[in-house]
């Protein structure tokens, strides 16, 4: 029987191939869209590192003086230098890292050529082995060398191959700024998105950094740092000082026992400066795991979610469309449908005939729903915002949109179907 | 014409009916909001920065090798190379004027902080961001002064850029002017910036400047901006030049040339994501508001094809009526029925629907506008735009009635007499 419908309901989409190519266009163009922007989302809002995420979290502690940060609620959320010191040596979690965004001037290892700025990161120690960065060859630095202000330099893979191709490059030496480090590790393929480490406020979707040096050994050569300043009280615009926030701090606490431990451990210290007359704001240490914390910063713009509510509204419209249509063409139908009733087919028999050829157009529409999402994708790539690029369709993605397909098709074929069985056949079939 | 008939005609039709209102509200109710949105989103594109934007350009550029310490041999090192740049170009063929300037409006990269009426003020009066320059600011940037005077050669200081200290005399905003002292000239007040003990007398008013920020956190002060005339010395450097008329791409390529030529050691290659380079203002423009030229571009395409589909939706269900009720139609034209009634009878059936359609339409719509404000902080919606979406839609069903129902007027007398 199956075969038999199966040609019924070609036969009678191409009856009126205008109407049929609309409802495929307007399923295809309605999942295309959701499609897309679910895809968007979903790569925006995944995890940037896992397995490891859940153990890792962000302490916010906030020094600034009451009433500041009206304007940006976000100003607090960076750590002091003295503060981020102190939790350091405090060493209360497994493993802990500050660390601040910054570019540098690198010079060509030849001699000659101009030098040319890179983004990197300044960093503390705890900060490879605490993320799982895979390394090339070599390896991070140590606590102690971090006290020494070694001048060592972690080189990203482009870096690496623009500066030395593929000659070996360990213990070798790269000129930053105006003083030389020497190399002591490549990273390997490590493009964590976003980059939850970075200051979020300022691009959470940036290009990888391609060095990495010790933070200390940066402060001391005054090398350039990016992200917000934020300062106050009458130090100036002092990175050592405890009137500046800019740091960002993470921990590593592998159960959620240790890191309860560790938030009462931070409003201790709250406490403990505020008996030194600083943190004058109410005790209110937060922390944060990785998850949370992206939420909390608002990585997802709210254009992006707003794109998505307007794709499932249209998509929504799409599909009350496809029904009127699909139970006006059923209904039309009565008098052939009271026929086969009348002939013995069963209400069953009418509901699977029109079933599949509503399953038909949900299916071309699907298909159509891909490639319209392949071309919504691809446009997303060229847009210069820096989250485009990750807006690839994955397999998982891949299959949603075909079950979207399938199951938005069987919801727009079910009502029209169950309607024009229930067509009373005696009553069609006198009229005519 | 009576409105019964039809009324008692689409009960017998009361899913394909009650689906294509509902379609109809819908489509009223997001078009409605994405048009706002668009509306709001060119609003916010094309507000002007108070600057002369045409033939305005920005160098940020990094001396390599330069000193980077604090201390004050480094910054009159650096003072001096800046001092060196500005002449340089001030030399140019196409260049009019040069300015040093720590930001320009839309940059994205600001130093913000409380003006106050008091010393040592916790809470400043109001926010506001700073510009840093020399006497060169106004005319470089084209900005309008409306009270008071420029600075002087002579008044304008120079630092680290993370030193500290208030300038004795500053320019603001007449928006900062007006929230400072509401009811009074705002001229040779003293305010204290920072929440400093040292007063700063406003010597003049500036029309408008926007603030570089063009985030939501900065939208509560965006013309809230105080002009200081200290040159900030850093190894990094952004200067504003105007070129002269219609020579903005000579004067661009002869400063890049003559800087490199004056000393090669530093950084200009173009790389706008870390702040280096030689940018037209248009480009600084550009890049400030492409994701909400995006977003406009991308909520005009989705009504658009909206608007289609629901156009296409009512001409596919009213053709299939008219196919079910050819019969039906003979009858009335052999009773004595005009072409005209045929199509007034199918025009005020879609009248009807699409009525109740834009009637629900409307409510969802600031339904949904509501739900938007709590969401995604959007402003409120003015009822214009609900009604010219009432309007739009309305007139959208009569368009796509139109063909069907002109083949249902066709439709001839003798139809009545034909079985099946």
């Amino acid at each position: 029987m199956f075969g038999y419908y199966l040609n019924l309901a070609l036969y009678s989409l191409k009856r009126s191939p205008v109407l049929t190519g609309l409802m495929v266009l307007a399923i295809g163009l309605g999942i295309g869209a959701s499609m897309t922007m679910i895809t968007v989302l979903h790569v925006m809002s995944d995890d940037p590192l896992p397995g490891r995420s859940t153990q890792l979290y962000y302490p916010r502690i906030d020094p600034q003086p009451l009433g500041r940060g009206d304007t940006n609620p976000h100003s607090g959320d960076n750590l002091t230098w003295p503060d981020a010191q102190n939790l350091l040596r405090a060493n209360r979690a497994e493993r802990q890292a500050a660390m601040s965004a910054g570019s540098a001037a690198v010079y060509p290892v030849s001699g000659d050529g101009q030098p040319f700025f890179v983004p990197g990161h300044y960093v503390t120690a705890d900060f490879f082995p605490m993320f799982d960065v895979p390394f090339r060859a070599g390896g991070g630095w140590t606590r102690e060398q971090d006290q020494q202000r070694a001048r060592v330099v972690v080189l990203g893979a482009d870096l690496k191959r623009k500066l030395f191709g593929d000659a070996p490059v360990l213990g070798r030496t790269v000129h930053l700024k105006d003083a030389d480090f020497s190399v002591i590790g490549v990273l390997g393929a490590w493009h964590p998105q976003p980059k939850f480490y970075a200051d979020l406020d300022h691009g959470a979707f940036d290009k990888d950094d391609q060095f990495f040096l010790p933070l200390q050994t940066a402060l001391d050569l005054s090398l350039a740092f990016r992200g917000q300043l934020s300062c106050w009280g009458s130090g100036g615009d002092s990175r050592k000082g405890p009137d500046c926030t800019w740091l960002q701090f993470w921990v590593q606490l592998a159960t959620p026992a240790k890191a309860q431990a560790y938030r009462q451990f931070l409003d201790d210290y709250w406490r403990q400066q505020q008996d030194h007359g600083r943190f004058p704001r109410p005790v209110d240490a937060r922390l944060y795991d990785l998850m949370s914390w992206l939420a909390y910063k608002g990585v997802v713009p709210g254009d992006v979610r707003m794109q998505l509510w307007l794709a499932l509204g249209f998509l929504l419209v799409c599909m009350i469309n496809i029904v009127a249509l699909l139970l006006a063409k059923f209904l039309r139908r009565s008098g052939e449908i009271s026929v086969r009733r009348a002939m013995g087919a069963r209400r069953r028999d009418i509901f699977v005939q029109l079933g599949i050829e509503s399953a038909l157009i949900g299916m071309a529409g699907g298909a159509l729903g891909l490639l319209v999402a392949e071309l919504g994708l691809w446009s997303v790539r060229q847009r210069p915002d820096a989250y485009a690029h990750l807006a690839q369709m994955d397999a998982p993605m891949l299959f949603g949109t075909l079950a979207l397909a399938i199951v938005a098709s069987v919801l727009a074929g079910l009502l029209p179907a169950w309607r024009a069985c229930r067509v009373p056949p005696a009553l069609q079939l006198k009229t005519q | 014409m009576t409105v019964h008939p039809i009324l008692a005609a689409l009960r017998r039709h009361k899913a394909g009916v009650t689906l294509i209102t509902l379609q109809i509200a819908l489509t009223l109710a997001i078009v409605c909001n994405a048009v706002f949105i668009i509306g709001q989103r060119v609003e916010r594109v094309n507000r002007p920065t108070g600057m002369d934007e045409r033939n305005l350009f920005l160098i940020e550029q990094e001396w390599i090798g330069a000193p980077s310490a604090d201390d004050p041999a480094s910054i009159e090192k650096l003072d001096a190379m800046q001092r060196s740049d500005l002449a340089t170009l001030r030399n140019l063929p196409d260049v009019e004027s040069v300015a040093t300037i720590s930001s320009l409006p839309l940059l994205n990269s600001s130093w913000t902080g409380g003006v106050g009426l008091k010393p040592d003020q916790q809470h400043g009066t109001a926010n506001a961001a700073y510009y840093f320059g020399d006497n060169q600011m106004l005319k470089t940037l084209g900005l309008h002064l409306i009270a008071g005077r420029n600075f002087a050669a002579g008044e304008i200081s120079h630092r680290g850029s993370r030193g500290t200290g208030e300038p004795p005399i500053a320019i603001v905003t007449k928006a900062l002017a007006d929230k400072l002292f509401p009811n009074d000239s705002a001229l040779g007040k003293t305010v204290y910036l920072d929440g400093g003990a040292t007063p700063t007398t406003i010597i003049g008013v500036v029309a408008r400047m926007q603030i570089p920020a063009t985030g939501r956190w900065g939208n509560s002060f965006a013309w809230n901006s105080v002009l200081q005339p200290v040159r900030l010395d850093a190894s990094y450097t952004r200067t504003a030049l105007r070129a002269k008329p219609g020579r903005l791409n000579a004067a661009m390529r002869e400063a890049r040339k003559a800087l490199f030529d004056a000393n090669p050691m530093r950084v200009m290659e173009n790389q706008p994501d870390i702040g280096i380079g030689i940018f037209p203002f248009s480009e600084i423009r550009a890049r400030a508001y492409r994701a909400d030229i995006g977003m406009a571009i991308l909520m005009g395409v989705i009504c658009v094809i909206l608007l289609a589909v629901t156009g296409a939706g009512i001409v596919g269900l009213t053709s299939f009526w008219v196919g079910q009720r050819h019969k039906q139609i003979g009858i009335r034209r052999a009773l004595g029925a005009t072409r005209r009634d045929i199509l007034r009878y199918f025009q005020t059936e879609n009248l009807m629907i699409a009525g109740a359609g834009v009637v629900l339409g409307a409510i969802l719509a600031v339904g949904l506008n509501l739900w938007m404000m709590q969401q995604f902080a959007m402003d409120r919606m003015s009822l214009l735009y609900v009604f010219t979406g009432v309007i739009a839609l309305l007139a959208l069903g009569q368009l796509a009635v139109l063909a069907p129902a002109l083949r249902a007027a066709a439709v001839p007398p003798v139809e009545a007499t034909r079985s099946v």
